[in-house]
């Protein structure tokens, strides 16, 4: 064992690759937060009246709980107070103005994005997914716009959406999450800079996938995006997300809010690869991620699908959760979580069954390595007319070495006696026999813990867009180097 | 010079000794049996041959192929041509038995640097070694080992040293829980790797696998250390008398 140890200390020693800056000139508001900071960042935007009431309702909401220290403690995670005094609200790339083509972009971004491999000139595109990019407060280019646009497809960012359609913004926005929810998501709503909007309308299936890339670049500054999601009566839409940043000493705050809101026979999946910057070794660094996700299945037949990879952040608060307001409708959340080094993650579900014959599934696989704390925290909930609700839990932790731990917080509350409720729970070891096995067949101790693990995540993977899957299956063996013998 | 020359080897586990100055010489071509009652060392033999680092080397030396093997990881023996068929094949979930099959292959060929064979390639490759063992191909695609029966799974080791070609395979009590039927599938498949570039030393409590493959020579292991050595006949020998007749006689140490 000890020199499966050893493995697992040298895996844990390889480095972030995302972690460069960008040398770029910022255009960024003076660091702090107050009523003056939040209007100027909605001057910044040309905001209508309605979104500044609506982020000055927020901030005055959160500067409420954060006098009354209402900050959430009730997660498993350890870390040292915010402040929130101390952090620039506002960072954007300076450019010209308006952006007609690509090829007006500033180039240092857009080799950022080339660097991150994230291909923004559509001619490379293959895959065929359409792409938003976010660099630290704003969206600074999304393509395929036309294509989508023809097939009534509403892909863009979120400042477009304030300016290009207001009234669905004005309808949906808070829907889901409403500025009241919780400290972050009061936060969040006060000072969110950017983000993506979709509407997928009536019986259109959107012909490709739509992708955000987040990046944070600029020192001591907080990302707070916000991305609203609205597929009409019989819409399809399939989302990704994927993020990093750069290494920083200081740790980064990263507080967004995701809406999405499914009318009848609708669906939406969404996928998120999260790779923020974990922090060194030691411990040191690494991004504060405090993310509040939230789906209606507002009409009947209609279905939600969360997947999650979650490898980077040193601490990760996250609850990609449904509501099953439709008759018959469906919630899913399958998730991977990493924790390697002194990584913290404490992360789940909660599924509310409100509609008759609601369904829901929940898969999380938590894995920890080196000195990583891993928490599943689960909700499900069945209320008094949510007859015939069923749900099924599968929640299994993988422990690699013996310093790290993985800890389980199962709620499951139910007032209606139809419902059927299934919960399975493992948690488990990579065992020294499976190592021993794999590397008297050749394999390195390396690639032999890689094995293990991506067979343990491959029930989730299998939820993965095909492409993203193979870049999760590899980002989750670099996140464990250094980490396994 | 031997392919596998073991000279006097002390094996602890914890405090007590297993293995009490064991020789072996095999060389390239033959095939050898080391036999022994429960508790014998044999495992421990078998084990310790295969690199696990679980088990403490205090005396003695093994020579692989001129290369001090006691040196090696687990993973580097393996590519040198060293292959262990398990006794308890372990199972690794969510990981299809190809996949697995094709990482072990291209791990070795990589080491020597030749070129990796892709999945298209490995494929026709996998299927003509498992129709030799009567393997069903949906096999391929299950996880490594899980659900497989025990003679499924014995079988499945003998599929996995078929595809790696090693010049040493080291078969560990691979007809312990096999009916007949398997046994002789198993042995098939042993048999047709038989080459004079390859050694097998096959460990085994029992006479019966001796009856479909016929060693060219026979050990006896009792209490740490091989207490006769010999041709075939020693197998037949020992099934009419039993390892009794020969416990004690440690002494008469035969190399």
């Amino acid at each position: 064992m000890s020199s499966d140890l050893r493995t697992i200390r040298e895996l844990a020693e390889r480095e972030y690759k995302w972690g460069f800056v960008t040398d770029i000139q910022e255009d960024r508001v003076p660091k702090g937060l107050s009523e003056e900071t939040i209007r100027l960042i909605s001057a910044k935007k040309s905001e209508p009246d309605f979104m500044l009431d609506w982020r000055l309702k927020a901030f005055r909401h959160w500067a409420s709980l954060e006098s009354a220290q209402a900050e959430p403690k009730w997660a498993n995670l350890r870390y040292g107070p915010i402040d929130y005094q101390d952090i620039t609200y506002y960072s954007a790339p300076l450019q010209k103005p308006t952006l007609h083509s690509l090829n007006e972009l500033d180039p240092e971004l857009l080799r950022t994005y080339e660097k991150l491999g994230i291909p923004l000139e559509e001619q490379k595109r293959l895959a065929g997914v359409a792409v938003d990019a976010v660099f630290d407060s704003v969206s600074v280019a999304t393509t395929f716009k036309e294509k989508l646009a023809a097939a009534g497809v509403v892909f863009c960012s979120f400042s477009e959406a304030v300016q290009q359609h207001p009234d669905l913004v004005r309808k949906y926005l808070g829907t889901v999450v409403p500025h009241t929810d919780n400290f972050f998501a009061a936060l969040n709503a006060a000072v969110f800079s950017d983000g993506s909007f979709v509407y997928v309308p009536k019986g259109v299936r959107c012909p490709m996938e739509l992708s955000t890339y987040f990046r944070i670049n600029a020192a001591e500054t907080g990302q707070f995006e916000r991305t609203l999601i609205i597929a009409d009566e019989g819409a399809y839409v399939s989302y990704l997300e994927g993020c990093t940043a750069p290494i920083r000493d200081a740790n980064q705050l990263h507080a967004a809010v995701v809406e999405l809101i499914a009318h009848d026979d609708a669906q939406i999946k969404y996928s998120t690869v999260q790779n923020w910057y974990p922090g060194d070794k030691n411990g040191k660094g690494g991004v504060y991620n405090f993310v509040t996700k939230r789906g209606k299945c507002q009409g009947r037949n209609s279905k939600i699908s969360w997947t999650q990879v979650e490898t980077g952040s040193a601490i990760t608060w996250k609850y990609p959760s449904c509501i099953l307001q439709g008759d018959n409708s469906v919630g899913e959340f399958y998730s991977v979580a990493l924790t390697n080094n002194y990584q913290q993650a404490d992360t789940g579900t909660k599924m509310i069954h409100i509609g008759k014959n609601t369904r829901s599934t929940i898969v999380s696989k938590g894995i920890s390595a080196g000195f990583g704390q891993n928490t599943y925290r689960g909700g499900v909930k069945i209320l008094k007319g949510a007859t015939g609700a069923r749900n099924y839990t599968q929640c299994d932790s993988l422990l690699v070495g013996d310093k790290c731990g993985a800890h389980t917080f199962p709620y499951i509350e139910v007032k209606n006696a139809t419902a059927r409720m299934e919960h399975e729970a493992s948690t488990s070891k990579i065992g020294e026999d499976q190592l021993f096995y794999l590397r008297q067949r050749g394999l390195k101790p390396e690639d032999a813990v890689s094995m293990i693990v991506n067979g343990f995540c491959k029930r989730v993977f299998r939820e993965l867009p095909m492409e993203f899957a193979v870049e999760a299956q590899k980002l989750l063996s670099v996140s464990l180097e250094g980490s396994v013998g | 010079m031997s392919l596998l020359e073991v000279r006097n080897l002390h094996v602890r586990v914890g405090t007590r000794e297993i293995l009490k100055g064991v020789n072996l010489r095999v060389n390239a071509g033959e095939v050898h049996s080391v036999m022994g009652p429960n508790g014998s060392g044999k495992s421990t033999l078998a084990q310790v041959l295969a690199r696990r680092e679980s088990y403490e080397v205090n005396e003695g030396s093994i020579s692989f192929d001129g290369k001090d093997l006691l040196q090696m990881k687990p993973e580097e023996a393996a590519c040198q041509g060293l292959f262990l068929a398990f006794q308890y094949p372990v199972e690794i979930p969510g990981i299809s038995n190809a996949y697995f099959l094709r990482s072990a292959l291209n791990a070795l060929r990589k080491y020597r640097g030749e070129e990796e064979i892709d999945a298209v390639d490995f494929l026709p490759f996998l299927r003509e070694k498992a129709r030799l063992l009567d393997m069903d191909e949906k096999l391929m695609n299950r996880s490594v080992n899980e659900s497989f029966s025990g003679g499924e799974k014995k079988r499945n080791e003998i599929l996995q040293m078929a595809a790696l070609e090693p010049r040493l395979a080291i078969l560990d009590e691979t007809d312990s829980g096999l009916d007949i039927d398997a046994l002789r599938v198993v042995a098939r498949g042993v048999n047709t790797m038989r080459s004079p570039k390859r050694a097998m030393v096959l460990v085994t409590h029992y006479q019966r696998l001796l009856n479909y493959i016929v060693p060219d020579f026979v050990h006896v292991l009792v209490d740490g250390r091989i207490v006769r050595s010999g041709g075939p006949e020693l197998a037949m020998e020992l099934e009419e008398k039993g390892y009794s007749a020969l416990e004690g006689a440690g002494a008469a140490v035969v190399t």
